[in-house]
C-alpha cells in the first residue's frame, strides 16, 4: 500500500517537473525576444545620444557628409510620411466602412478580402518597383515626394484597413440600432454615430501603419529619395533626402564610412525615436482607451 | 471573441432593420433625398473597397509588363536555371538567377529555424504562463519589435554582429548568411508570435476546462488540448513570418554580403533576390535589358511570396477549428 503511495507521489512529482521545465523554456524564449529588443534599443541610444545636438538636427550636411546635420532628411521623412497618410487614411477608412458596415458574406467580399490579404504580403521592394514603373515612369512624376508618398500610402493601406475595421466593429450594435430606430438612414448612422465612436481606435491603429511608412527604405529608394541635396523640396515633384535612406547610404556607400560613424548612430537614433515614439504613443493611448471604455 | 460574434449577429440584425428602414410604406417624398444620399454612400464605399484589388492588379500588370520584356532577348530557362549573374558585362551580359534564388531560400529557411521556436515559444508564454501584469508589458514589447525599421536592424547587423562574428569565429567576413538570418528572424518573430497568440486566445475555454476536469495539470492541458486547438493559426503565423523574411530587403542588402554564388556554408555571403533588386535598380537606366531583368526578378519574388500568402490563407481556412468557437 505504501509502495503505491510512493509511486503515486513520484508520478505527481514527475508531472510537476515536466510542467516546470516546459514553462521555463517558454519564459526563456520571451526573455530572449524582449532582451534582444531592449538590448538593441539601449545600445543605439547610448551610441547615438552623443551625436545629437541642435546643429545636428537643424543643419544641412557639410564636408561630403562628414559634418553638419540631417535637417533635410528629417523634413523629407516627415513629408513622405504625411503624404503616405493622406493617401492611405481616406482610402483605408472608406474600405473599412464598407467591410464593417455594408458588406454581406459572398463572393465579392471573399475576393476583396483576398486582395487585401495578398496586398499585405507583397514585399516592400516590389512596391518600390511598382512605384517606379507606374508613378515615376508611366505617370512621369519622376523621382519625387509625390511618387514616394503614393507608393508608401499603398504599402500601408492594408494595415490602415484592418486597424480601422477592427475599431468600427468594436462599436456596439446597439448604437447603430438606436440610430436606425430614430429613423436615420444607414449613411447618417455611420457618419453621426459609428464613425465618431470608432475614431480614436481608427487613428491609433493607423498610426502604427504610419510609423511603418516612416521607417521603410526599399519603397522610396527608387521613387523618392536622393543621396544628397541641400535644397528642401519646393514642390511635390522634387526629390528629397530621407532618414532611412540616409542611414543606408552613410553606412554602406560613403567614402568616409568610419568618419561618419557618429553621424550614422545619430541618424539611427533620430529615426527610431520618431518611429518608436509614434508606435509607443499609439500603444499607450490604445491601452488607456481599453481601460476607460464606456461601453 | 465571443462578445464580438454576438455583436456581429446583432449588427446583422441591424442591417436587416436598415434595409426595411430604407423603404418605408409612406413618407417617401419626405425622405427621398436622404435615401438617395444613402444609396450614393453605399456605392461610394463599395467602390473604394475595391481599391486594394485594383492596386494588386496594377502591381501585377506593371511587374509582368516590364519583367517579361527580358524574355524577348534572353531565354527564360537560362534566367531561372543558370547561376551567372553578370548584368553589367558589356560584351556578354548574363542574367542567371539560380544563385540568387538559392540565397533567398537559404536565409528564409535558416531564419525561420530561429524564429519559429522563439515566436511560438513567446506566444505560449504570453497566453499560458505569464501573469496578466507581466503580459501587459511583454505584449507591446513584441509589437514594438515589429515596428523597428528594417534599415536600423540591418545597421545593427552590419556594425555590431558582423565584426563580432568575424572575430569570434575567425572567418573572412561577418556579412554572411548566418548573420542575415539572425536579423531576419528578429523581423519574423513578431508576426509569428502575435498570430500564434491570437490562435491560442481563440481556443474555446470549455476545452481547457474539460481537460482540467479530467485531472490534467496546466502543461498537460497546454500540450494535449491548447496547442492542438491553435495549431492551424500557428501554421498561418509561421507561413506569414517566413513570407516576411523572404521579402525583406534592407536586411539582406546590408548584412548578407552580396556575393552571387550558390552558398555551400552558413558563413558564406549570399545575394538574395530583394537585395539584388535594391542594390542595382538605382543605377540601371529605364528600359535596358538589365532594367527588365530586375523586374523579372521582381516577378519571381512576387510569385514566391504570393504562394506563401495563399498557403497561409489555405491553412487558416482548411484547418479552421470546429467547436463552440465556430458554432
Amino acid at each position: 500500500m505504501s509502495n503505491d503511495q510512493a509511486a503515486y507521489t513520484r508520478h505527481l512529482r514527475s508531472r510537476k517537473i515536466k510542467e516546470l521545465v516546459a514553462f521555463s523554456l517558454f519564459r526563456l524564449t520571451a526573455v530572449i525576444v524582449i532582451g534582444s529588443l531592449g538590448g538593441i534599443i539601449l545600445f543605439l541610444f547610448m551610441q547615438g545620444i552623443s551625436a545629437i545636438n541642435w546643429t545636428f538636427l537643424t543643419d544641412v550636411p557639410r564636408n561630403a557628409m562628414t559634418q553638419g546635420g540631417i535637417f533635410p532628411a528629417i523634413v523629407g521623412t516627415l513629408l513622405l510620411t504625411a503624404g503616405a497618410m493622406l493617401v492611405a487614411l481616406p482610402l483605408g477608412v472608406a474600405s473599412a466602412i464598407y467591410l464593417s458596415e455594408y458588406a454581406t458574406e459572398g463572393r465579392i467580399l471573399t475576393i476583396i478580402r483576398l486582395g487585401i490579404q495578398n496586398l499585405a504580403g507583397v514585399p516592400s521592394v516590389i512596391f518600390g518597383l511598382f512605384g517606379l514603373a507606374l508613378f515615376c515612369v508611366f505617370f512621369k512624376f519622376g523621382i519625387s515626394v509625390l511618387s514616394g508618398s503614393l507608393t508608401l500610402g499603398f504599402l500601408i493601406l492594408p494595415t490602415v484597413i484592418s486597424a480601422s475595421e477592427e475599431a468600427l466593429r468594436q462599436v456596439p450594435a446597439t448604437f447603430r440600432e438606436a440610430s436606425l430606430a430614430l429613423g436615420a438612414t444607414r449613411w447618417q448612422t455611420i457618419r453621426k454615430v459609428v464613425l465618431p465612436a470608432a475614431l480614436p481606435g481608427v487613428l491609433t491603429g493607423s498610426i502604427l501603419g504610419v510609423g511603418r511608412a516612416a521607417g521603410e527604405t526599399a519603397p522610396i529608394m527608387f521613387t523618392a529619395a536622393t543621396f544628397y541635396t541641400l535644397r528642401l523640396p519646393g514642390s511635390p515633384l522634387d526629390e528629397v533626402m530621407a532618414l532611412p535612406f540616409h542611414i543606408y547610404v552613410l553606412a554602406t556607400a560613403g567614402t568616409h564610412i568610419e568618419q561618419t560613424r557618429p553621424l550614422q548612430y545619430g541618424t539611427v537614433l533620430v529615426l527610431i525615436t520618431l518611429v518608436l515614439g509614434m508606435c509607443l504613443s499609439a500603444i499607450i493611448i490604445r491601452a488607456r482607451m481599453r481601460r476607460k471604455k464606456r461601453w | 471573441m465571443e462578445a464580438m460574434s454576438i455583436s456581429d449577429t446583432a449588427a446583422e440584425a441591424a442591417r436587416g432593420l436598415g434595409v426595411k428602414a430604407e423603404k418605408p410604406a409612406g413618407g417617401v417624398h419626405l425622405t427621398a433625398w436622404t435615401e438617395r444620399g444613402d444609396a450614393t454612400a453605399r456605392r461610394f464605399f463599395t467602390a473604394t473597397a475595391l481599391i486594394s484589388l485594383v492596386i494588386m492588379t496594377l502591381i501585377m500588370i506593371f511587374l509582368f509588363q516590364e519583367g517579361l520584356g527580358l524574355f524577348k532577348t534572353y531565354s527564360i530557362t537560362d534566367f531561372l536555371f543558370t547561376n551567372e549573374w553578370y548584368p553589367t558585362d558589356e560584351a556578354n551580359p548574363a542574367y542567371g538567377i539560380l544563385a540568387l534564388i538559392m540565397g533567398s531560400i537559404m536565409v528564409t529557411l535558416l531564419s525561420s529555424l530561429i524564429a519559429i521556436p522563439l515566436g511560438v515559444g513567446s506566444a505560449l508564454y504570453l497566453s499560458a504562463v505569464a501573469r496578466p501584469r507581466v503580459r501587459e508589458w511583454v505584449k507591446p514589447g513584441i509589437e514594438l519589435l515589429a515596428s523597428l525599421p528594417s534599415v536600423v536592424l540591418g545597421f545593427v547587423g552590419m556594425i555590431v554582429i558582423a565584426p563580432f562574428m568575424q572575430k569570434v569565429l575567425d572567418i573572412p567576413t561577418g556579412l554572411n548568411i548566418l548573420n542575415a538570418s539572425f536579423i531576419l528572424a528578429l523581423m519574423a518573430i513578431p508576426t509569428i508570435s502575435s498570430i500564434s497568440e491570437d490562435a491560442m486566445y481563440n481556443v474555446p475555454k470549455e476545452w481547457l476546462e474539460a481537460s482540467y476536469a479530467l485531472g490534467a495539470n496546466r502543461w498537460e492541458t497546454v500540450w494535449n488540448v491548447w496547442i492542438p486547438g491553435a495549431l492551424s493559426g500557428m501554421g498561418t503565423g509561421v507561413v506569414l513570418g517566413m513570407a516576411r523574411a523572404m521579402g525583406e530587403t534592407m536586411v539582406v542588402l546590408m548584412v548578407a554580403g552580396g556575393a552571387a554564388q550558390i552558398p555551400t556554408s552558413l558563413f558564406q555571403s549570399a545575394r538574395p533576390l530583394p537585395a539584388t533588386i535594391a542594390a542595382e535598380m538605382g543605377e540601371t537606366p529605364v528600359g535596358t535589358e538589365h532594367y527588365f531583368a530586375l523586374f523579372a526578378i521582381g516577378i519571381v519574388l512576387f510569385l514566391m511570396t504570393l504562394a506563401f500568402s495563399l498557403l497561409a490563407a489555405y491553412i487558416s481556412k482548411r484547418f479552421q477549428m470546429k467547436g463552440s468557437a465556430t458554432l
